[in-house]
């Protein structure tokens, strides 16, 4: 399978790290912007789950279709989302998988106590039946060679 | 009759990289079937194995959610503009049961 990469611009890993930082200990959750494979912007959204932030992110309709208007605005196009697992690996749950989207990046911060650690980036594969792990590059504490997977 | 479907950004690659296209049928059941049959791809992320809508797939017909008016059963016509728009949903637990809208 090809290894699908997803680069950073310059503060969009240190944004998406702060961001999962003040969240802490709720999940925090945002929109990536940019083009082809390079992220210029992270998009803050709000987390509207009803079902208990710590464990779980919603980005309602509403607020998705403001992501693309941003993205547009900004000269991009929507890469993909991100969000946080607080005290949790920056892995994808099944719940992830369940609800996920194909063709979007989807970028994990583990923040643990407060304190962001591992990031990484995951593809929904085609078949639905797991993530694909991707290679991030650009965000200083997560540039990473290395691929992984997720059976569902 | 056709209709008019926005696509949101992670379906494209389905409807060769298009933002909207055409689909015949006079229910948004309907209209959604034949979007399908003519872009096989859309199938499994729109649908779920028993063929039902997927809970974080929602179906507008023009501002309404078809939810709040008569689900896939929802009359439509060459006027209308029927838009695909993601809720995007995850989180770090495995054991919760999800509530969507379903």
């Amino acid at each position: 399978m090809t290894e699908r990469r997803t680069r950073l611009g310059d503060g969009v890993g240190q944004a998406i790290r702060r961001h999962g930082e003040e969240t802490y200990p709720h999940e925090c959750c945002g929109a990536l912007v940019g083009s082809d494979d390079r992220v210029t912007a992270a998009v803050p959204l709000p987390n509207t789950t009803e079902e208990g932030p710590r464990r779980r992110f919603l980005v309602r309709p509403t607020d998705y279709m403001l992501a693309e208007k941003q993205a547009s605005e900004l000269g991009g196009t929507l890469l993909g989302f991100y969000h946080s697992h607080p005290d949790h690996p920056a892995r994808p749950s099944q719940f992830d998988l369940d609800h996920a989207w194909p063709n979007f990046a989807y970028v994990i911060v583990s923040v643990a106590s407060g304190v962001s650690r591992d990031m990484t980036v995951w593809w929904l594969e085609e078949n639905r039946s797991r993530f694909e792990e991707g290679k991030l590059n650009g965000d200083q504490d997560s540039d990473s060679d290395t691929t992984a997977s997720l059976h569902g | 009759m056709a209709t008019r479907i926005l696509i949101p950004t992670p379906l494209r690659p389905y409807t060769d990289k298009k933002d909207a296209v055409e689909a015949e049928g006079a229910t948004v059941g309907e209209l959604l079937a034949d979007l399908t049959r003519k872009h096989s791809g859309l199938k499994a992320h729109l649908y779920n194995e028993h063929g039902k809508l997927r809970s974080f797939v929602n179906v507008y017909l023009n501002d309404e959610d078809i939810r709040y008016l008569q689900k896939e059963q929802t009359p439509v016509s060459a006027t209308d503009t029927i838009s695909i728009i993601p809720s995007v949903a995850g989180g770090s637990s495995h054991s919760w049961i999800h509530r969507f809208h379903n």
